[in-house]
């Protein structure tokens, strides 16, 4: 719990960092935002890693740890970007972000006790692994369609503000966009494949039309159309991030919505999360 | 009295044909810096002739005279009678031309506010100078303050950072949109001067191909070996929207040369790689619905006045940062040089320590011979080190006083106290 609280405390005050960074733009706050965006970044991996070793099952089963693992996966995909693109910018959008689902997290109660030995299994892990780092490449697919969208209609309508400043050039945050989406898909992709094996080996059956399998579906269906569009056709800049920003509003139906009012073996409630919450 | 006065003319004191009369040869800052070597009343000079300002920077003891032969300096110079341009100089002294010349070094003085060229002309006029000899102690410090102001205020203020020319922000707006314009294709729609002035700083900033388009094939020819372009003629004008991303239109049609069906039924075999019309003909090149189009941007000559209007306001709004800068600056530098005030009575304060220590060893000879040569030092260290500290709190005090009124009777006192006068 220390580990968690730390990383939370880090996190709140890297994003503060990143939005002094955002109206400054002096590089010395960005380098310090930074750090302690790795701080807190490396304070949640200790985490989960003793969770991990303690529980002897992927940590990632109630709604609480569901959450902080999503903002440690965003978190992480932006420090590989970082490293990639050099895009300071992008941590003004990222921290904030993932600071308020660690904050929301934080408010949950966590399970608590042992868990089921079907939960101890190597496939899980890679469901989950798997499918996070989609959601959080996803995530930042998301807020970069945002930015792409505001510097795109502050030059279309020739009032370049102070967004104009300070974000990067359209043709960056396209390629942000096909990147991260690309990565995104794949990782999605081999998490579906990977949970449909961890439920044939754990309750006998590959797909059982359980709404959270639907709804996954459904989002990979609206993330393989996206692609396609932009693959063959060329779809490119303000159509490709409206659809990118659609997408992930199904993405987070999935995530929340589908877990919490439709039911099904994957709602949290299900996974054991009820006490307290 | 030692006095830094600086004269000149710049843009707004004096019309273009008389500015270009005293910088018109090249050699005209040699000439300059070599009369002014001639003249006893001068002790450093510094002369700075650029297209916009023709200036003299001098340290004398004799304001007066030092004024009247920069003058004629001037007049032998442009071959102009003095009575023509006096009323076209500005004369600063003191402080007064010290915030002058920093003021010119971060280019707060120039035409356009905060444009880079001045320091560079400023730093080769002062090389100039220490060339031949005629800067000093004073002009030194001077010319290294003025680049660290220039430094100061370029970094700590955003004076020279936003466009300020239709040209250069169309490039801006171009790398907003493409972020690097290597591997882009421009087409040069029409010409005119300022489509060329355009087009040569698109291709300055790594544009990777350009063709262009007229109406008379001939023209189009003409307009491209400038560029090394390609010619295309101006049927093929639809192809071509096919292939490129950036068009700086500029034709004298009456009617728009590029209409919204003709750039909608490009976009698709383009696979929507954005598009940017630069269009700065009056009237337009360019329909102003085209730019409701998805991955196209129409910018008019009017949106980028627009912005350049924008971004002046902005280099006024910093220059005002900029002005507190200098400001501070030149109270450091009337600081120092009040010091140099005090420099010659510090030194014969410290000359006369090291006589008595030099006589008060020679007494003693006989006994230092006995000693060792390590003994000898020691002792040589320990007097010197005696007389320094006895000297030392009287110099710090009199560096204090430097900049008060009071500062000659201090002076007089150190004087008579340590009977400075005598030798």
């Amino acid at each position: 719990m220390f580990w968690f609280y730390m990383a939370l405390a880090l996190e709140l005050l890297a994003t503060g960092g990143f939005i002094v960074y955002l109206i400054k733009q002096e590089n010395r706050i960005f380098r310090y935002a930074y750090r302690i965006l790795v701080a807190g970044f490396i304070c949640l991996t200790i985490m989960f890693g003793c969770r991990y070793y303690a529980l002897g099952a992927p940590p990632v089963l109630g709604l609480k740890s569901a959450l902080s693992f999503f903002s440690w996966s965003m978190i992480g995909a932006y420090l590989v970007l970082q490293v990639k693109f050099k895009l300071r910018v992008l941590g003004s959008f990222i921290a904030p972000f993932s600071a308020f689902l660690l904050l929301i997290s934080s408010t949950l109660h966590g399970l608590t006790g042992p868990v089921g030995p079907k939960f101890k299994s190597l496939w899980l892990a890679c469901h989950i692994g798997t499918a996070f780092m989609g959601n959080g490449l996803f995530a930042i697919t998301f807020l970069v369609a945002i930015m792409y969208l505001i510097l795109e209609h502050s030059i279309k309508k020739k009032k370049l503000g102070s967004f104009y400043n300070r974000l990067p050039s359209l043709a960056t945050l396209d390629a942000i966009n096909h990147y991260t989406l690309m990565y995104g898909f794949v990782f999605l992709t081999f998490g579906m494949i990977t949970g449909s094996i961890y439920a044939q080996l754990s309750v006998g059956t590959y797909w059982q039309w359980d709404p959270k399998e639907i709804w996954s579906f459904i989002t990979w269906l609206c993330y393989a159309a996206l692609i396609h569009q932009r693959l063959t056709v060329g779809w490119r800049g303000r159509r490709a991030a409206l659809m990118s920003i659609f997408c992930f509003v199904i993405l987070i139906f999935t995530f929340l919505g589908a877990s919490f009012w439709l039911g099904g073996y994957h709602s949290f409630d299900n996974l054991g999360v009820r006490k307290g919450f | 009295m030692t006095i830094i006065i600086s004269i000149g003319m710049n843009h707004e004191t004096a019309p273009v044909e008389m500015r270009e009369r005293l910088s018109a040869e090249p050699d005209h800052t040699v000439r300059a810096l070599a009369f002014m070597r001639e003249l006893s009343c001068i002790s450093e000079g510094f002369f700075l002739s650029t297209c916009n300002r023709v200036e003299a920077l001098v340290v004398t003891e004799d304001g007066d005279r030092a004024k009247k032969s920069i003058i004629s300096i001037m007049s032998r110079l442009g071959n102009i009678p003095e009575s023509r341009f006096t009323s076209n100089l500005y004369v600063f002294e003191g402080d007064e031309a010290i915030r002058h010349i920093f003021r010119v070094s971060s280019s707060l003085d120039s035409m356009v506010v905060g444009e880079p060229q001045i320091l560079g002309q400023i730093k080769s006029a002062y090389a100039e100078a220490a060339r031949h000899k005629i800067s000093g102690v004073i002009i030194n410090r001077m010319m290294h303050r003025a680049f660290h102001v220039a430094k100061r205020v370029r970094t700590e203020t955003a004076v020279s950072e936003a466009a300020v020319s239709i040209s250069y922000a169309a490039v801006e707006l171009a790398k907003k949109i493409f972020h690097v314009l290597d591997e882009k294709k421009v087409l040069l729609l029409g010409a005119g001067e300022m489509a060329e002035l355009a087009a040569r700083h698109l291709l300055s900033n790594g544009v990777g191909s350009m063709v262009v388009a007229n109406r008379t094939f001939e023209r189009a020819v003409e307009v491209a070996e400038k560029f090394r372009a390609r010619p295309v003629s101006f049927e093929e004008l639809v192809a071509q929207l096919e292939e490129v991303d950036i068009v700086v239109a500029s034709t004298a049609s009456r009617e728009c040369v590029i209409r919204y069906d003709m750039v909608k039924s490009c976009l698709r075999k383009r696979r929507n790689r954005p598009l940017f019309f630069i269009d700065i003909a009056v009237p337009r090149d360019v329909e102003s619905e085209v730019n409701n189009l998805d991955n196209v941007y129409v910018y008019d000559i009017d949106d980028l006045k627009g912005i350049i209007h924008m971004n002046m306001a902005q280099r006024r709004q910093e220059a005002v940062k900029a002005e507190r800068i200098v400001q501070e600056e030149v109270v450091k530098f009337h600081k120092w040089l009040k010091t140099l005030a005090v420099v010659p009575t510090i030194v014969s304060l410290r000359e006369k320590a090291e006589c008595i220590v030099q006589s008060e060893m020679k007494k003693t000879g006989s006994i230092l011979a006995e000693l060792t040569p390590q003994q000898k030092e020691r002792v040589e260290v320990l007097t010197r080190s005696v007389a320094e500290k006895i000297l030392s709190d009287p110099i710090s005090f009199l560096k204090r006083k430097a900049d008060r009124p009071s500062l000659n009777s201090y002076l007089d006192a150190a004087k008579k106290l340590f009977s400075l006068d005598r030798e």
